[in-house]
């Protein structure tokens, strides 16, 4: 019986660890999380896990982890959360920079885009309908205001 | 002209239970949620990469869309794994595999070399199944 080589086996075994690390920023994105700690999870070499990550999500890992933080912004904001308060609740140390990465990934500041979310939401409290396709909204019997109000 | 599809609906036994799966388990994005008054809700969601495109989670139930027994008999049938509503793409399916099956999701099948392609087969909530390939 031939034993089975290192070689039989390598694409498995990597993935599981590099996605145990992209678990781990997706979980502790908040935490003062560097590089180091990341590899770290994925017990692998800095510059080695960095190009196996990038190649598998397209994205450094620093990259994906302001990512997560910017998505996680995004829904903190949408539960009415002040800026200050999202910027180091996802793990930011300045508000000016949470700022600008903010900009820089949704072309909007935080403020604007909680505002933007808000409108929507009382236009959705408000109007409903403008929000379904009239097709959908008739087969549920949307239709009349009354039967939803 | 047909231009585009705006709207494909999935037929879900809980609409709170289909939210975690696809929001919390899948990651994708909540277009809109909208009360409907009691115990009715309109709830969309897209993929990440294609907003433009409004999945809407729609429950089985008795009304206007299912009459006379038909939401009993199209519940048994989802929870049966009869449909098999579209097909989803990802990046790298090894990666997106591995990060489902640590979430918890079913797979039907694990990433295979079809003649056709690269693929897999996951199971929402429901019972829904939908075919995982990877972006040529």
């Amino acid at each position: 019986m031939r034993i089975p080589m290192k070689s039989d086996f390598p694409k498995i075994y990597i993935y599981k660890r590099i996605v145990q690390a992209k678990l781990f920023i997706d979980t502790h994105f908040d935490d003062c999380i560097d590089l180091n700690n990341i590899a770290d999870e994925a017990y692998f070499s800095k510059f080695h896990f960095i190009r196996l990550f990038k190649t598998i999500y397209g994205k450094t890992p620093h990259q994906y982890l302001t990512k997560v933080r910017i998505e996680n912004a995004i829904r903190l904001l949408q539960k009415g959360m002040s800026v200050t308060d999202v910027s180091f609740f996802v793990g930011f140390t300045s508000v000016s920079s949470f700022t600008d990465l903010f900009k820089r990934y949704t072309k909007m500041s935080p403020s604007a885009y909680q505002r933007q979310f808000m409108e929507k939401q009382e236009q959705i409290k408000t109007d409903p309908l403008q929000f379904i396709p009239a097709c959908f909204a008739e087969q549920k019997g949307w239709t009349q205001k009354s039967n939803f109000q | 002209m047909i231009t585009q599809l705006s709207h494909v609906s999935i037929f879900v036994l809980n609409q709170d239970s289909a939210y975690d799966f696809y929001v919390n388990k899948l990651g994708f994005k909540v277009h809109t949620d909208a009360p409907m008054g009691p115990g009715m809700r309109w709830l969309t969601v897209c993929t990440p990469e294609q907003p433009e495109l409004e999945i809407t989670l729609m429950p089985i139930e008795d009304g206007m869309m299912f009459k006379d027994g038909a939401a009993e008999q199209m519940r048994e049938l989802v929870k049966k794994g009869t449909f098999g509503f579209g097909v989803f793409e990802c990046n790298d399916l090894n990666a997106t595999y591995e990060e489902m099956k640590a979430k918890g999701i079913v797979f039907k099948k694990p990433p295979t070399k079809e003649f056709y392609g690269y693929e897999a087969l996951f199971v929402d909530d429901s019972g829904n199944w939908f075919s995982l390939g990877q972006k040529k």
